[in-house]
Parts: C-alpha cells; sequence; structure tokens
C-alpha cells in the first residue's frame, strides 16, 4: 500500500471566509505574528499496488473531477510516507 | 406540463417545490436522486437543502447521482432546468452553468425576504415577468456566494445571462450582486433565492415567486 495525498486550497482571488474566521480567532486567543490564514482540504489516499506515473494521473483526474472544484481551488498530488496521524502519535508517544 | 422535482438525500424543498409547480398550473411529478429515469417529465426542478449533507462542497456529490446523468443529457436537448439554491449549487457543480457557489463572505446563515430585479425574462423560467421587475422572494442560505473570473462574469452580463440581481443590500457577498444566471439557450437557470417560498399569500412575503412556475405554461402557449 501506498500513500497519495492530494491538496485542495481556495485560490487566491477567491475569498475565504473560514480562514478569515480563523485569522481573526487566533488574536482573541492570544496567539501573534499570524499576518493570513488560508483554509483548504486534505485528502490522504491509500492506493493498491506501486505508485505509478499511470496511478498518479488517474489520481490528477480525481482531483480534478471530484475533490476540486477547479472554478475555486487549486490542488496539488504528492507520494507521501506518513500520514498525519501517523506523524502525530510519533510526536505524541 | 410535468414538471419533476428531484428529492436529493438532505433535500429540504422538494415537497414546497412540488407545491409550487402545482400551484403554478403545471403537474408535480417526484424523481428520485438515485433513479435515473426522468419519467416523462418535461422539464426539472432542483430543490433547495443539503444535497449528501454538502459533503466535500454543496452539490459536488449530488453532481454524480443517476438522475443528474439524466438531467445534463436532457438539459442538452434544451430541457428546462431550474435549480434553486442547492439545486443552482448543483448547476454549477455539474458545468451546466458557470461559477460556483462559496461561503456568504460575512459568514453567517442568511433567512430573510429579499428584493431582486429579474433582468433575463426569456428564459422558459422567467418568461411571465415584465422585464425588469422588482420582486420580493425568500432567501436563505450559507453558502450562497456567487463567484467566477472576471471573463465569466463580463460574458454572463454582455450575453445577459444575468436573470437576477440583488437590490439593496448584497446578502452573501455575490459578484457584481449576482442572484441567478442561465446558460447560453436560456433553458437551464441557477437561482440562489427561493421562488417556491412565495407562490401564497398565507405564508411567505407574498406571491412574487409564482412567475418562475408559471412561465413554462406561458412559454408552452406562446
Amino acid at each position: 500500500m501506498a500513500r497519495v495525498v492530494v491538496d485542495v486550497m481556495p485560490k487566491p482571488e477567491i475569498l475565504d471566509p473560514q480562514g478569515k474566521a480563523v485569522l481573526g480567532a487566533l488574536p482573541r486567543l492570544g496567539f501573534s505574528g499570524v499576518s493570513d490564514v488560508r483554509q483548504g482540504k486534505r485528502f490522504e489516499l491509500e492506493v493498491e499496488g506501486e505508485i505509478t506515473d499511470e496511478v498518479l494521473a488517474e489520481i490528477d483526474k480525481m482531483a480534478e473531477s471530484l475533490l476540486s472544484n477547479p472554478v475555486i481551488e487549486d490542488y496539488e498530488v504528492h507520494v507521501e510516507e506518513h500520514s498525519v496521524a501517523e506523524i502525530a502519535q510519533g510526536r505524541t508517544s | 406540463m410535468k414538471v419533476g422535482v428531484v428529492t436529493f438525500p438532505g433535500s429540504l424543498d422538494d415537497v414546497d417545490a412540488r407545491r409550487a409547480v402545482t400551484i403554478g398550473g403545471n403537474e408535480a411529478v417526484a424523481l428520485w436522486h438515485g433513479d435515473d429515469d426522468l419519467r416523462g417529465v418535461d422539464a426539472v426542478v432542483l430543490p433547495g437543502g443539503f444535497s449528501y449533507g454538502d459533503y466535500l462542497r454543496c452539490g459536488a456529490i449530488s453532481r454524480f447521482s443517476p438522475v443528474m446523468a439524466s438531467v445534463v443529457e436532457a438539459a442538452g436537448k434544451g430541457m428546462p432546468v431550474l435549480g434553486i439554491c442547492n439545486g443552482f449549487q448543483i448547476l454549477c457543480e455539474s458545468h451546466l452553468l458557470p461559477g460556483a457557489l462559496i461561503r456568504n463572505d460575512h459568514r453567517k446563515f442568511v433567512c430573510r425576504d429579499q428584493r431582486l430585479r429579474i433582468e433575463r425574462t426569456d428564459t422558459a423560467w422567467t418568461s411571465a415577468y415584465a422585464p425588469g421587475a422588482e420582486v420580493t422572494i425568500v432567501l436563505k442560505n450559507g453558502e450562497g456566494g456567487f463567484v467566477a473570473d472576471e471573463s465569466t462574469l463580463d460574458r454572463l452580463e454582455g450575453e445577459g445571462r444575468v436573470v437576477a440581481r440583488y437590490l439593496d443590500d448584497n446578502p452573501n457577498g455575490s459578484l457584481r450582486d449576482i442572484a441567478g444566471i442561465s446558460n447560453e439557450r436560456g433553458n437551464v437557470v441557477g437561482l440562489m433565492p427561493h421562488p417556491e417560498h412565495a407562490v401564497e399569500d398565507l405564508t411567505g412575503p407574498g406571491t412574487d415567486g409564482l412567475g418562475f412556475f408559471t412561465s413554462l405554461v406561458e412559454k408552452a402557449f406562446a
């Protein structure tokens, strides 16, 4: 099994009200030094077999047709060894 | 005419839409998201609500439901299709209409009686209105901000495809105050406000929404 991650972010020119809400909350909670927040989505795909160019091309199609809406979002596909959950476990154990 | 109203898991306004279709003088036919059979209808309404829980993006999952394959095909052949609120979002996700609907710029759900100007009156859904008619119908959405790139917006304006525009306050950050648009042909219309909630004097702000449901008949006998 291999893992492919698709990151989806609102395009820079598209208003991101959720990111704005987070940005507004940070100073209220005492966090400083953050000048902007953009909120997106991360998809961790567990893929059977080897990651070949064909597999990546297929995932690119998934990202373009379902995981993102190209009218308002950009996406990026990359192969990654660890999930966020695994990394977080490593951090806490 | 027979007007199909699709029920998706999470649709809220399918029953009101069927009622509005009937009051508008047409026969309402219930359609089901999981069935690609349009049951011989002459037109389709995609109602408001939160289909598939708005998972992923509003309308993103509904777009791939069996009924939508048939709706997209029929729309391509000229069948009138009206998407209201979540239905508008589904039409954009299906690429039957350009642009997208994003979260309201002020981040709050908005529910109010909204003044609109009907700007395109040669569509299958708006021919009952006088050009430039100012109406008040219900608006209720959390993700109703219409966005598209500048060239798309210019094209919509240039081709007269802005069907309805918000008057007074812009309720959700929609670019150029756009409340509804149509495809080139005018058979597919997406609208963020809810005309089906403004068809009877007893409930809602009046009957200004009725025109969306009587236009089909006027068009048919024109």
